[in-house]
């Protein structure tokens, strides 16, 4: 994973509630043995419709989405943050996210920023003329206009993000601590060691 | 001295922490990993490309499931017939490639045992009560319906799992549903499911675990339970958890990969003592009584879009959420929907009975008990049921239920996910509608511009039948 501390740039003020990852990338993009190229799937529905900011030309590039509540429901397709992350996108904010997508994107360096909606309905607000600067060390999201947003993040994902921490090499770290666990377990329940006959 | 009281889910939790850091992460330990075809490639590239091995083969199993088309698998002379879509059939040759090069167990696409992880995990006894058990799929939420700590991981923790045999992760709050009462005529688990998810919203659960008890909860048979936490995630929660029971022991007893012997007696010991304990409290708690319960139907493109079959398309000005208004409009318009419009006045074209939310072998009886003597209407174009394991289809067979369903003019097919996300070539044609007993009602889930009204077997049965949206109660002697 490359670190990444700080986000700033346009924003696409989608604002749109429940995406679903269906939305993000469909399922026939999902035939694929690969990682990249899914940029060219991304938000293919959204896309299909006249005036969509993804082909504004306003918002050509932008690292950074705005959402509605409940953002990346639905499949857990880690290639919605992979088709996310092709098309050049950095970071969502968003009101709230799934579970598996804040943790699929998280895994790749892309940011999941959660604000009370308020923040959100301000920030599309600037998001049409101005940028958006989100910092990951002060766990701001500024404007040029003084809007100073506070947000949480999980200290140990922070810790990942800003170094670019290689969480399986991290796991394996742990090794002696996972066998130890694996001896206590097939002692003590030793029916967890399926009979695959 | 007295231990301090504790859910179901924490129990599970605590018995899986392999360490624990100061700022609360565990790295907890994985019991049961299942892979498919779909969410797998990226991952066992990621440990060839980094030299590392599959910690724990033995507690790992692959079926390949999402492409595979549900038309005959094998020629007159038995031999495998080829996927015709040459993008599903690397997809299928990568996992057929990975399983062996890694030390995984496969269960091939001609084999009787092969079907949608979700169907197979249980039926084999793979799926334990108080294991956790992962896989890249959020469906995976299903396998609570035995009391497992089950959940829909990416493909990075794929990897993740491969590799180490444990998750980084930070325990989930927890919420209890409690379904008192008892369910009217017509009224499955599939309504329920559809109710709670109409009730909690599709975020209701995100950030919990939800356990799902009271008397309704306790008299569903297994299957019933697996479709109701199997759509946990559909409200938004990381997993659902059923207490296992003698209902759940009675299920697994005797199959292929459950404990044997004593070892079965110890275990049935000790998933007995997983239960929440008298006192145990959830950071939530939602109380739903079942007389609220009618057999179910979505509008909209949200699961969380429920009416009863009873009720009218809702006026989005009747939503009190201005974000809320907005996506009911788009959903109308996508759904070709008019508020005001009985849902009983709605025409279908295609039936899907299947995916693995419904593809057991009591919704196909409650799909067929509705068929039996019956015709399919003239407006009906595509009807199939597919079955969701190879064992299923079996079963089915043998009680005459395939019979049943071709004789009233639906196709009877080969097991797989099928229509529920069309990656093989079952799709809804664009703009048609189509009673669906799958878990997603998404913008272009069953094919781009398909749309799809979430209902039990037994009310897709009905609609197959009329030809529309239709209550089941009123085709019941």
């Amino acid at each position: 994973m490359q670190p990444i501390s700080s986000v700033k740039g346009k924003a696409y003020p989608l604002g749109l509630k429940n995406v679903d990852t269906d939305i993000i990338i469909p399922a026939v993009w999902l035939k694929t043995i690969s990682r990249s190229g899914l940029g060219k799937g991304a938000f293919q529905t959204l896309r299909g419709v006249a005036g969509n900011v993804f082909d504004d030309p306003a918002y050509a590039g932008a690292p950074i989405l705005i959402a509605g509540d409940n953002f990346g429901c639905g499949s857990s397709r880690e290639h919605a943050a992979w088709a996310m992350a092709d098309l050049g996108i950095s970071a969502v904010i968003a009101p709230s996210f799934s579970d598996i997508f804040s943790g699929n994107a998280f895994k790749n360096g892309l940011l999941a920023i959660v604000l009370p909606q308020d923040a959100i309905d301000r920030l599309m607000e600037v998001a049409k003329t101005d940028d958006i600067h989100i910092d990951l060390e002060t766990q701001t999201v500024t404007t040029p206009f003084q809007d100073r947003f506070a947000f949480e993040i999980d200290p140990f994902r922070k810790h990942c993000l800003i170094n670019g921490v290689d969480e399986i090499g991290l796991t394996l770290k742990s090794s002696d601590a996972i066998s130890a666990y694996e001896n206590k377990i097939s002692a003590s329940q030793p029916w967890l060691s399926p009979n695959q006959a | 001295m007295m231990s301090t009281p504790q859910t179901l889910y924490e129990k599970i939790w605590n018995a899986h922490v392999v360490e624990q850091r100061d700022d609360g992460t565990c790295l907890i330990f994985i019991d049961r990993h299942l892979v498919h075809e779909v969410t797998s490639p990226q991952a066992f590239e990621g440990l060839r490309v980094a030299g590392r091995r599959v910690r724990r083969p033995d507690l790992t199993l692959a079926v390949p499931d999402h492409n595979l088309p549900t038309t005959a698998r094998l020629d007159a002379n038995g031999n495998s017939i080829p996927i015709a879509d040459p993008e599903s059939a690397q997809q299928l040759e990568a996992l057929e490639r990975n399983a062996p090069e890694f030390g995984i167990a496969y269960i091939n696409a001609t084999d009787v045992k092969q079907g949608i992880v979700h169907v197979v995990g249980p039926e084999q006894g793979f799926s334990l009560p108080g294991v956790t058990l992962v896989c890249g799929d959020s469906h995976t939420a299903c396998h609570g319906g035995l009391g497992a700590l089950a959940f829909g991981i990416g493909t990075s923790e794929v990897e993740h799992v491969l590799a180490t045999q444990t998750l980084q992760l930070s325990q989930s709050k927890s919420m209890e549903v409690r379904v008192e009462g008892e369910l009217g005529p017509g009224v499955s688990a599939k309504d329920v499911v559809l109710h709670i998810t109409g009730v909690l919203g599709a975020s209701g659960g995100t950030g919990h675990v939800i356990e799902y008890t009271g008397a309704v909860i306790r008299a569903l048979s297994i299957e019933g339970r697996l479709t109701i936490s199997n759509m946990a995630i559909e409200h938004g929660a990381r997993a659902g958890l059923v207490a296992p029971d003698d209902v759940t022991f009675a299920y697994l007893k005797g199959r292929p990969m459950a404990p044997k012997g004593d070892d079965w007696d110890a275990a049935v010991t000790y998933w007995r003592s997983l239960a929440t304990d008298a006192g145990a409290t959830y950071d939530k708690v939602v109380t739903i009584n079942a007389a609220d319960i009618a057999p179910s139907v979505t509008w909209g493109t949200s699961p969380e879009d429920v009416l009863p079959i009873t009720g009218i398309v809702p006026n989005p000005s009747s939503f009190a959420d201005p974000s809320k208004q907005a996506a009911a409009k788009k959903s109308l318009e996508y759904m070709g929907l008019t508020p005001g419009t009985l849902m009983t006045d709605i025409s279908v074209e295609n039936i899907f009975i299947g995916s693995c939310t419904n593809s057991r072998i009591e919704d196909l009886r409650a799909a067929a008990a509705v068929l039996k003597g019956r015709k399919k209407a003239d407006n009906i174009k595509w009807a199939i049921v597919v079955p969701g394991s190879g064992l299923v289809k079996q079963m089915a067979e043998a009680e005459g239920l395939d019979r049943i369903f071709m004789d009233a003019g639906l196709e009877w097919r080969e097991p797989g996910c099928s229509a529920c996300l069309g990656m093989n070539p079952d799709k809804v044609p664009a703009g048609e509608r189509c009673a669906s007993t799958s878990n997603r009602n998404f913008v272009g889930r069953q094919g781009p511009g398909a749309r799809t009204h979430l209902v039990s077997p037994a009310m897709a049965a009905a609609a197959a039948v009329t030809g529309k949206l239709t209550d089941v109660r009123t085709l019941m002697a």
